[in-house]
């Protein structure tokens, strides 16, 4: 018979004040749940044009209306900040940043970045002719 | 420093015979150690290193049609780069889930129904999208 041990807990998130390493902590693992999912619309581009021309046409239709533009914009962004954020962490894994002030300015780098490098990649994908 | 010093040296329970290296050869709990904390870090390295060419791949696929895109991304190289980066996606977003997974789900059953929810989806969404890839890239 197990007996239930009697541990010290950590007092739960609320009680503390937000942070901003806190507050993307959540959104690193939100993003990274997005693309989770985000992989079926990958397979679904990929197996429609193995499939053939309708397929693919019908992937075209989505991915070129409003609501299928919103969604991969938001999947654009929620791929450049998860790789910024990732790269955060590796430099947290080495040893590096941990300062209070590395810390900070580590996790503004990886949100503005995500931001500019989304607005950059559409801005350079409508240049070269999106609806070509 | 001491070996007690540098091996811990926490008092054994009385009714335990197991020594401290006894415990780390089981690898704690998962029997895995830190296998999948290590493979995270190994794709996310390789998805970094990756996303340059895989974004280079989807610009240049942009606007064209089926037979284009069937040309493009069935040529070797580009065939390559797309596989590598979907095995590397399938493991780090399978480890990631079941992190979360572990995270909230406190039901036991559920718990192990979930993880392998996560186990088939990543399996299954990877073999697909590299079936296509390899469909295009054999040109059947």
């Amino acid at each position: 018979m197990t007996t239930r041990i009697e541990r010290p807990l950590s007092p739960h998130m609320q009680t503390y004040r937000w942070s901003l390493t806190m507050a993307l902590s959540i959104v690193h693992r939100a993003t990274g749940i997005a693309l989770y999912f985000g992989t079926l619309l990958l397979a679904w581009w990929l197996i429609a044009c193995a499939a053939g021309p309708t397929n693919y046409a019908t992937v075209q239709a989505f991915t070129g209306s409003w609501i299928g533009r919103l969604v991969l914009f938001g999947y654009t962004w929620a791929l450049m900040h998860h790789l910024l954020s990732g790269i955060r962490h590796f430099i947290w894994d080495l040893g590096y940043g941990f300062k209070s002030a590395d810390r900070e300015w580590l996790t503004w780098a990886a949100l503005i970045g995500g931001v500019t490098l989304t607005v950059l990649l559409w801005v350079v994908a409508f240049s070269m002719g999106v609806a070509r | 420093m001491s070996i007690e010093e540098s091996h811990g040296n926490a008092p054994r329970s009385a009714n335990t015979m197991r020594t401290p290296m006894g415990k780390v050869r089981k690898l704690g709990a998962a029997h895995s150690g830190t296998s999948d904390f290590w493979r995270q870090r190994i794709t996310g390295v390789a998805m970094t290193l990756l996303i340059l060419p895989v974004i280079v791949v989807i610009m240049m696929l942009l606007g064209r049609n089926q037979a284009g895109a069937a040309q493009i991304l069935g040529s070797p190289l580009i065939s390559l780069i797309m596989i590598l980066f979907i095995i590397a996606s399938a493991v780090h977003m399978k480890i990631g889930m079941q992190v979360v997974i572990e995270d909230y789900v406190q039901n036991e059953k559920l718990k192990l129904v979930t993880i392998m929810a996560n186990n088939f989806f990543s399996i299954a969404v990877a073999l697909a999208a590299i079936f296509a890839i390899f469909k295009l890239a054999s040109g059947v």
